[in-house]
């Protein structure tokens, strides 16, 4: 059966994008963030993931409000990134893994989530931003992936406690593929931060700091906020830190934290990273 | 166009929930378009003629004219759409976070730094 070997939250601020693109990873601005990644590589490279799973939510590129899935499963041959429309440069497409795709399609819909598939899906920044951090300056990314997307665009969002369960789905759906791969789960998103309306540049690090402690120790702690809660405590994009709770959820378990590291600001973003592997 | 159901109110806040999706279908779906550059082009070549293409409303159509963020999310535009709009323009997340917050782009930064050393 299917290994996985841990399990990895990650921000996904776009204009890391155009850092990567232009070099500046030492620029005295994004130094801080950059310099978490390093103990990460060390860890992928002793682990060797086969697959990536990728949780993540889509901002506008693959899914408009005609048809938005709350979540959804990606089941393509491989995944294309495209314009998203403020420029940020266009990444070569990513490798999927049809196999492990239905067969979680299979499992997660037996387990009563019923999620939307997707033969063909464009992958944002969101997707593509992660893997270039953690895989750098490669012409491709070295593991086949999956992507499964949370909706985060178009209220009502799924209640933390529905996301944690979705992601022990996700991890009984790996652990019963019938494979020798060895798989990471990697969540993208957060921490604190809020782009829209006159509370706009909102952070809160004092939350930020016990959702990253109680996400190692207590996972259902932070399910005790409603969505609105956790608007009002982490910003309107603050909520995509339920991509990171879906994933502490697919590790099912205890885990132990291998590895994080906290930044404000990147763009009007609390970064976050945070490596994590079961006990 | 209201759920009639009672909201939780958080200051300086919109939850882009089912009534904003309603309102702002239009000028959501134009954004929406900008993920193409050909229909960048054509909305920088005549903005109103692009704008009523789109079906979108008075109001919305002001929003767009004044480029004005808090106007367009009034209007039912969700951010992440707008984002696109905004970029056609070279407009960054701190431009558009100053602007929302009536402060200068330094003063905006100057308050996301703060915020890490508290
Ligand atoms: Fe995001």
């Amino acid at each position: 059966m299917a290994r996985i070997v841990g399990g990895i939250n990650v921000t996904h601020v776009p204009y890391i994008g155009r850092a990567i693109a232009n070099n500046l990873q030492q620029d005295p601005y994004w130094k801080p963030f950059f310099d978490g990644f390093p103990p990460v590589h060390e860890w992928l490279a002793k682990v060797r993931p086969d697959v990536a799973v990728v949780i993540y939510n889509d901002h506008g590129l693959n899914f408009f409000l005609d048809k938005m899935p709350t979540f959804s499963v990606g089941a393509a041959p491989e995944y294309q990134n495209a314009d998203e429309g403020w420029g940020i440069p266009t990444l070569p497409p990513y490798r999927g893994d049809q196999d492990l795709s239905w067969h979680m399609i299979e499992s997660l819909v037996e387990e009563e989530f019923d999620i939307v598939t997707c033969q063909e899906m464009l992958v944002d920044h969101a997707f593509t931003l992660p893997l270039e951090l953690l895989w750098p300056g490669r012409k491709s990314c070295p593991v086949r992936t999956v992507p499964v997307c949370i909706n985060t665009v178009q209220f009502p969002l799924p209640t933390a406690a529905r996301c944690f369960k979705f992601g022990q789905a996700i991890g009984r759906a790996i652990e019963s593929w019938d494979s020798d791969a060895r798989v990471v789960v990697i969540g993208t998103g957060g921490l604190s931060h809020q782009l829209d309306g006159q509370r706009a540049g909102f952070i809160n690090k004092e939350f930020d700091l016990m959702f990253m402690e109680k996400l190692v120790s207590d996972p259902l702690w932070v399910t005790r906020y409603s969505i609105p809660d956790l608007v009002e405590l982490t910003g309107t994009q603050g909520v995509e830190l339920l991509m990171w709770l879906t994933t502490r959820g697919a590790l099912l378990g205890e885990v132990a934290r291998v590895h994080s590291n906290y930044h404000i600001p990147i763009s009007n973003t609390a970064s976050g990273l945070m490596v994590m592997e079961g006990v | 166009m209201n759920s009639g159901k009672q909201k939780r109110e958080i200051p300086g806040t919109t939850m882009f929930d089912g009534d904003q999706a309603r309102k702002g279908y239009a000028l959501n779906k134009m954004c929406f378009s900008f993920n193409s550059a050909e229909n960048r082009a054509e909305f920088l070549r005549d903005q109103d003629a692009y704008c009523a293409k789109y079906g979108l409303n008075a109001q919305q159509r002001e929003a767009v004219r004044n480029l004005n963020v808090l106007q367009l999310i009034a209007a039912g535009g969700n951010t992440y759409f707008l984002a696109k709009l905004g970029g056609i323009f070279g407009l960054d997340m701190q431009d558009i976070g100053a602007q929302q917050t009536g402060m200068t782009k330094d003063e905006f930064k100057a308050k996301l730094v703060e915020a890490g050393r508290r």
